[in-house]
């Protein structure tokens, strides 16, 4: 199983919501995925500076390592975001492997941070406190694995690029082909998750111009198996199922945002949700949504 | 009205809210429910997208639901009318064996399946796979249906004013298939075959058991069917097996 859920705000008014919305949603999805979870919420960003989110063991002192690095850094539990000068950023990456080895960067990007780990959805939302949260989008997945371990590692969302992330529902038949397609164009799949070669995939086409929505279009070429993906950009969120549409899938929009869910459930409780429009996404259709950045 | 009273009775009309008190209590009440029952006519509030609302009923009673439903609602529908003013999850009346089930807005996959009896109709689109194995249902639905609708469908009738998409009827028995609008692709051994007199006033009797009769022209509808190339064994396949 497992369960997806998104929100794309289109106006400012519900963003300090942001957060406390996803995690009632990632909340009522725990059924479907009561193994592990995590989320990424595009939130504010500094100009010039790039937020790494970094992942550590139980115990980190993310403080201490800040004050090491000589930045100002942001502990949420295991994770810990990170500002810094994005002149600086290759420099930093390259003392975090020095000073702190066990400590990883999970994701980057100008406004994304990326929380995941396992446990019960409803208890990994709080530990990282992601009903505080503002932003402007946000995903999240709730995991029943299937194809890989039970571990941190193996939990969505997968970032592969700047401010890209990515969460699916199903399982991908040619990802060792397409992770050795990506290996060859130099781009690395840390994890055996079949989920992190569609977000690499994803991540591979945008670098080479393609926009979110024209990667999506690609990937119903390149990607055989069964799946629905929600995807986040710095500025965008795209959404797409597989042609035989395996995977459930449930989406709503008002004037004031755009939802997605594997059930209807997860969406019952957003603001307005007796007047949005609610419906289900149609098969090998890319929809996605930009707002200026 | 106090619908903390689980369920409250006025009027002759049972209202239960499922933000008060649990599906479980709503659905074993209405299974409890005898064939000569004074609570006919029950309102449910709050479905919230829960799952198997007001499966398993058995009682010619009416229940009316006010707001969308999640996965099987009024599956295995015995006799009871169920209506849900809102859409419907997967699997709406599944196994349906007789009654009447009527989603006011659209219904996800697998709507209809495998049920033997009965009349569904949908006021929206039905998406993938609708009435996928049906066995002798009838269902009605007043927008498009997605694709793999009919697979494998063996009796019962599928009527749609919109739309088919990809792979209708594809392994179809008996059922008979009339679609209104474009029809993306036929699958295995469906067929378009003629629209005869016979086949209008089967035709007419659904639309009218669906309300709608005279609100569209029956001639501009297609009737599909099965080959039924696929019944017996041909040895120009032996390769294949």
């Amino acid at each position: 199983m497992c369960g997806i859920v998104g929100l794309f705000l289109k106006e400012p008014k519900l963003e300090p919501e942001l957060g406390a919305l996803l995690s009632e949603m990632l909340d009522i999805m725990c059924d479907r995925g009561p193994d592990s979870a995590g989320f990424a919420v595009y939130g504010a960003g500094t100009p010039g500076f790039v937020k790494l989110t970094l992942r550590g063991p139980a115990g980190t002192d993310f403080a201490a390592l800040g004050g090491q690095i000589g930045h100002l850094v942001t502990p949420r539990d295991t994770h810990a975001v990170l500002s810094v000068p994005a002149a600086e950023e290759a420099a930093v990456r390259a003392a975090l492997a020095r000073i702190a080895p066990e400590v990883r960067v999970v994701g980057a990007g100008n406004r994304m941070e990326l929380y995941k780990e396992v446990g019960l959805p409803a208890d990994v939302a709080k530990r990282f406190k992601l009903e505080t949260m503002s932003g402007t989008h946000a995903i999240g997945h709730t995991r029943m694995a299937t194809e890989s371990a039970v571990t941190t590692d193996g939990a969505h969302p997968f970032s592969t690029g700047p401010d890209q992330c990515l969460v699916h529902n199903g399982s991908l038949s040619n990802h060792a082909g397409v992770r050795r397609l990506l290996a060859r164009e130099g781009l690395s799949v840390n994890t055996e998750n079949d989920s992190e070669v569609a977000a690499a995939y994803l991540t591979y086409r945008m670098r080479g111009g393609d926009t979110l929505g024209e990667a999506l279009e690609h990937s119903l070429d390149d990607l055989d198996g069964f799946y629905t993906f929600v995807v986040g950009t710095e500025t965008g969120f795209g959404v797409l199922r597989d042609p035989i549409a395996c995977k459930p899938a449930v989406m709503a929009e008002t004037d004031s945002y755009v939802a997605f869910a594997s059930e209807y459930r997860a969406l019952a409780g957003l603001p307005g949700i007796e007047t949005a429009r609610v419906f289900e996404p149609e098969p090998a259709k890319v929809y996605f949504w930009d707002r200026a950045a | 009205m106090n619908l903390k009273l689980k369920p409250a009775v006025s009027d002759g009309e049972t209202f239960f809210d499922l933000a008060q008190a649990p599906l479980r209590e709503l659905n074993a009440a209405l299974h409890k429910l005898a064939a000569d029952t004074n609570e006919t006519h029950w309102k449910v509030f709050n479905p919230a997208g829960r799952h198997a609302v007001a499966a398993g009923l058995d009682a010619p009673v009416t229940v009316e639901i006010d707001g969308p439903v999640g996965y099987y609602c009024a599956g295995m529908n015995k006799q009871a009318r169920v209506i849900i003013n809102g859409n419907a999850g997967v699997g709406v009346a599944e196994n349906m064996m007789s009654g009447f089930v009527h989603v006011k807005g659209d219904a996800s996959q697998s709507a209809g399946a495998t049920a033997h009896g009965g009349l569904l109709v949908v006021d929206g689109n039905a998406s993938a796979r609708c009435g996928i194995s049906m066995k002798g249902i009838d269902i009605v639905v007043k927008g498009s249906v997605g694709h793999m609708s009919a697979f494998m469908a063996q009796a019962g009738t599928l009527t749609v004013l919109g739309d088919a998409g990809e792979a209708l009827g594809d392994s179809l028995y008996e059922a008979k298939l009339f679609v209104r609008g474009s029809v993306a692709g036929l699958g295995a051994d469906c067929i378009e075959k003629e629209m005869r007199e016979e086949h209008k006033a089967l035709l007419a009797a659904k639309l009218e058991a669906a309300g709608i009769l005279g609100e569209v022209d029956i001639s501009e509808f297609r009737r599909y069917g099965s080959a039924r190339t696929l019944y017996h064994f041909h040895v120009d396949n032996v390769s294949s097996y």
